[in-house]
């Protein structure tokens, strides 16, 4: 499915970075980069094979699965021609993008 | 102690998390955050934005099992979703303003809240008394598999449940829940559907509640690699082991467990946030 697809994916990109982590030999707290907090230099770090934008892109990727969920339950109510739930189902799917779109402001 | 030591903590912490949360349909995030302000001594925004990671990982990892079996109830979970979405919304743009401190005290007055609600006592009464009204117009009824066959139940005041969900949405994403704790206990008590159900259920919504909040969580750097990471591992590993037990599980000792792990917690943060360690 869908969910354990990109969950995976996420889960083995992550590993992948934690040998990157380890590495690192402090005990850090720490306040998340610019470059790891937008879409696109998320992606351009991670494929400049830099583990932290790995992970973060993972991350992404785990935030998708929910979105994904609400978008299959929107065209499942679509095939079983169910007017009203298409519509709640996309209200929540634009409160989501919403979020995610507006989320940095 | 070294990045090393302290991942594979943390992700051992996030397994008994995922755990829990998948057994009783919160999600793992009440566990979490504790964890990480008071054991590892990490700022709550950031333990509040890895958390909401373990929240949709949990969410995640068990959420298609439950959908596939039959248990959760999808027109219920759009339906509060709606309500519980907004109200993320509003609350994640809201706890970066509040003080630590303060959402200390707010967690733990939510647990202990909880854990008194939950030892209430509570006989299984569910409803198959005919919808009405919002509950008929949405076709909110539906029925589940029991040991013996499908259970058919119907769904009560569905927009009392639409409000609580909005305060649910809101307290997710300031404490960083999931909010399945009102969830479960807004469907269970308020609108009598049956507890797997609310949990299940609550399991497929809070996923999309917390991915509301951690949106825009991200957004302003409060979501970091090296920790949520070995949470989200943890996490996720724990909740497909706990998705499996499910089934098994007995309704009762289910409560118990989620009563329990809440009360400890309750006070711990409570003694903590009044006491302005944060």
């Amino acid at each position: 499915m869908l969910t354990a697809a990109a969950v995976t994916l996420a889960g083995g990109v992550l590993y992948l970075a934690q040998h990157g982590g380890a590495r690192a030999d402090y005990h850090v707290f720490h306040d998340a980069p610019a470059r790891l907090r937008r879409v696109p230099t998320i992606v351009a770090d991670a494929l400049a094979l830099r583990s932290p934008a790995i992970i973060q892109l993972g991350l992404l990727l785990l935030l998708a699965t929910p979105i994904a969920r609400v978008v299959l339950s929107l065209v499942a109510f679509a095939v079983q021609r169910d007017r009203l739930y298409v519509a709640i189902s996309a209200l929540v799917l634009a409160a989501l993008l919403f979020g995610l779109l507006a989320g940095g402001a | 102690m070294t990045v090393l030591v302290m991942t594979s903590l943390v992700m051992l912490g996030g397994f008994v998390a995922g755990l829990v949360g998948a057994l009783t349909g919160l999600g793992g995030g009440i566990v979490i955050v504790p964890l990480l302000t008071l054991a590892f001594h990490v700022d709550v925004h950031y333990a509040v934005g890895a958390s909401l990671i373990s929240v949709i990982a949990t969410s995640s990892g068990a959420a298609a099992a439950y959908v596939r079996e039959g248990f959760t109830n999808i027109r219920v979970g759009m339906f509060l979703e709606v309500a519980s979405t907004s109200g993320a919304l509003a609350g994640a743009y809201l706890a970066l303003l509040v003080s630590p401190n303060l959402i200390a005290v707010l967690f733990g007055l939510v647990l202990l809240f909880t854990a008194v609600e939950s030892l209430r006592p509570h006989p299984e009464r569910v409803s198959d008394a005919p919808p009405r009204g919002l509950a008929a117009q949405l076709r909110l009824g539906s029925s589940y598999p029991g040991p013996s066959g499908p259970r058919p139940y119907q769904v009560e005041r569905p927009g009392a449940g639409f409000a609580l969900m909005i305060v649910a949405g809101a307290l997710s994403a300031l404490l960083g829940i999931g909010g399945g704790v009102l969830k479960v206990l807004a469907m269970d008590r308020t609108m009598r559907l049956p507890f797997k159900v609310s949990t299940t259920t609550s399991n497929f919504m809070i996923g999309v509640t917390a991915a509301a909040s951690a949106a825009v969580y991200l957004g302003r750097g409060y979501i970091v690699p090296a920790l949520a990471m070995p949470v989200m591992l943890g996490v996720l590993a724990g909740a497909l082991v706990g998705a499996r037990l499910l089934r098994a599980a007995e309704t009762r000792a289910l409560r118990l467990l989620f009563t329990a792990v809440v009360v400890v917690l309750a006070l711990e943060m409570l003694y903590r946030g009044i006491g302005g360690k944060f």
